[in-house]
């Protein structure tokens, strides 16, 4: 056993990158489930935005528009299962799982002609003086733009459920249409919206693995983060920060467990390999201990004559 | 249970006689990742089509991506046996328990399971000495490490992936007598973000050879951010990532054998075999080595493939220790496949290697 072998700093820069994408997928798909939408497709979502991401990124060079492209290619694809839903008014379940199987079907098809290809380099946000700091600057102020925005993006959402006139609409939306809709809200109208906002989230979050995490595109790369964003959710209560903990204590358990079998650590490695399920799972239920239940109309379709 | 018993013989009736009309042979396939992970179920896939080539329209394949190992994969076999495969390839070890209890339900439809050990009338296992290109591996890897740590990324601790793990390490130590193995297991045979972290966790720890006994690509490119660092193909050429990091590559070539047990269901000769070709019979092939390898290590290395393609070097020769010191192999005695030692149930790591086989 050499612990001397993990550098701490690099240990802790590489948990923000593992955690990013789930995060991402997570948050997008709070604010879908606070709306009163369970979208069991973040999976497939994230999927196609990492193919349409890298795709777009690889064409045109450009790292950015790679981005906003997953972006809208979850956006787009999400749109599917919102016509599905809300105005067809089909089962959001089943509707969502078979979002995911199309979601990986289409992305192995779209990924065709990408299978071995290299994606333009992301560059890492250079900060001259911040940096430069031993072992702060490597921690917090030499990553690529997109961590910074997840946890910026966790603050806004946080924000705006909180504190802002449209969250709380979004909000009474989740928790009794009815009643938001004898209000005069357009419950559709935010519920798409929300299911849009959730496409987008994913779409980043899987471009954030095929453009900067791997990089390379993969068929099935996402690998199941989707579904354990989905879990999150849950455990989390559904609240941003603690999203954020539960996605950095997935992300920096899994991390953190890899380093310690190349080091040699002589704890049994099924231990370490169920480690961060276990700890994720274990530290949020225990935080979940107040009265924090799911939105009150959590997957249940609405119709204005009903 | 009768009424499932009906069902089941009335389509495998139909299946049969819907085959026997059309006069076509249906082959299945089981594939553990996405045909696109550019490694391991892409050269079985490749097999696959070297099937429908040799033989046209008098073949049929089926393949089902992205199998779980366990009980999923018995509902996808079943299926397969149920729509009328006459031959079904099921190619991860993980469906050896599965293989076996379906062929028990259709004593009628072939099968042939890929790196497992247990046989059945029609059942045959076959698989790839791959262990002996983990030899030409080692040798390289030894020579080119210069922190003389060599980073492996494992994926189950099942008998294939323990005897790559001592094949590689004592080709290494052979050559560089100060090498050190950083083991990971990954419990996944493909998952690319995984993958890619359990490779920079090794390079940042100062690995600058990664060994991959996984499926996907993402430890190359992992390797390529990283720049120093060697790597090589695994199960496919990867060749997109030559000549560095990727300096040389084990490829499976399962198309021969999947043509041959084809046509021998089609002659009606098929039996139940066992089969587990090396470098010499043509299933392990060697990817070309990069010029990233100096040419004196290139040659050895060509000699050593060479030695184990005609049969005068076995990979595992002793004198060679288990780890806990005791004796394995005599001098000069090689490993037997088969038996209490022998290499088809290797479950022992060998002398110098520090980690602990999780179990």
């Amino acid at each position: 056993m050499d612990l001397s072998a993990i550098n701490p700093v690099l240990l802790i820069a590489s948990l923000m990158v593992a955690a990013t994408p789930l995060l991402l997928a997570a948050i997008g798909e709070l604010v879908v489930e606070r709306s009163g939408v369970l979208n069991l497709g973040v999976e497939g979502l994230m999927i196609t935005g990492a193919i349409c991401g890298f795709a777009i990124s690889v064409e045109t060079t450009s790292p950015m528009l790679g981005l906003l492209a997953a972006m809208l290619g979850g956006a787009v694809l999400s749109l599917l299962f919102a016509f599905l839903t809300q105005f067809a008014l089909a089962n959001q379940v089943a509707s969502g799982l078979a979002l995911t199987l199309f979601g990986l079907g289409l992305s192995a098809l779209m990924g065709r002609s990408y299978v071995g290809v290299k994606p333009p380099a992301m560059a890492k946000l250079d900060l001259p003086i911040l940096s430069d700091i031993p072992v702060l600057g490597p921690i917090f102020f030499s990553h690529d733009p997109v961590l910074y925005f997840g946890i910026a993006l966790t603050a806004a959402v946080y924000w705006f459920l909180k504190k802002s006139r449209a969250g709380l609409i979004l909000r009474a939306v989740g928790e009794s249409h009815d009643a938001a809709h004898a209000l005069g809200y357009n419950v559709i109208r935010v519920r798409v919206l929300a299911i849009m906002f959730g496409g987008a989230c994913a779409g980043l979050g899987g471009a954030y693995i095929s453009l900067i995490r791997v990089p390379q595109w993969t068929e099935g790369m996402t690998a199941g983060i989707g579904w354990i964003a989905l879990a999150l959710v849950v455990f989390a209560s559904w609240k941003p920060w603690r999203v954020l903990l539960g996605a950095y204590l997935f992300g920096g358990i899994n991390v953190l467990q890899l380093n310690l079998q190349a080091a040699g650590i002589a704890i049994p490695v099924e231990y370490l390999a169920m480690s961060p399920y276990l700890i994720t799972i274990l530290v949020l239920v225990i935080m979940s201990a107040d009265k924090s239940g799911a939105p009150a109309a959590l997957g249940r379709t609405f119709h204005a004559s009903q | 249970m009768k009424l499932t018993k009906l069902f089941t013989s009335a389509a495998v009736a139909l299946g049969l006689a819907t085959t026997a009309m059309a006069d076509t042979t249906k082959v299945g396939f089981v594939y553990v990742g996405p045909v696109g992970d550019g490694g391991w179920t892409y050269e079985h896939d490749k097999g696959r089509q070297a099937v429908e080539a040799a033989f046209g329209d008098k073949v049929e394949t089926t393949f089902v991506e992205s199998v779980p190992e366990g009980a999923d994969a018995e509902r996808v076999i079943t299926q397969m046996a149920l729509q009328g495969a006459d031959l079904i390839f099921t190619t991860s070890f993980g469906y050896m328990d599965p293989t076996i209890n379906v062929a028990k339900k259709f004593p009628n439809v072939k099968f042939e399971h890929a790196t497992g050990y247990k046989q059945a009338d029609n059942v045959s296992v076959y698989s790839a000495r791959f262990y002996e290109g983990r030899a030409v591996q080692g040798h390289i890897a030894g020579h080119m490490t210069k922190t003389n740590k060599i980073g492996y990324i494992a994926s189950f601790p099942i008998p294939e992936v323990i005897r790559g793990i001592n094949s590689a390490y004592i080709h290494a130590k052979k050559v560089n007598p100060d090498v050190e193995f950083s083991i990971i297991w990954a419990y996944t045979w493909f998952d690319p973000a995984k993958e890619a972290d359990a490779a920079k966790a090794l390079i940042e720890q100062g690995a600058d050879v990664i060994l991959q006994h996984t499926d996907s690509t993402a430890p190359q490119a992992a390797a390529q951010a990283a720049g120093n660092v060697v790597t090589f193909g695994q199960a496919s050429d990867m060749g997109e990532y030559a000549p560095f990091p990727r300096v040389s590559s084990i490829i499976d070539d399962w198309a021969p054998y999947y043509v041959a047990r084809t046509q021998a269901v089609m002659d009606g000769t098929w039996e139940s075999v066992s089969t587990w070709d090396g470098i010499g019979a043509g299933m392990v092939g060697i990817g070309e080595i990069s010029d990233a390898v100096p040419a004196d290590v290139k040659a050895s290395a060509m000699e050593m493939v060479a030695a184990l393609a005609d049969g005068s070097y076995h990979a595992f020769t002793g004198p060679l220790n288990k780890q806990d010191g005791s004796a394995w192999l005599a001098e000069g005695e090689t490993a037997p496949d088969f038996g209490d030692d022998g290499l088809a149930g290797m479950n022992f790591y060998l002398e110098g290697l520090t980690a602990q086989i999780p179990n």
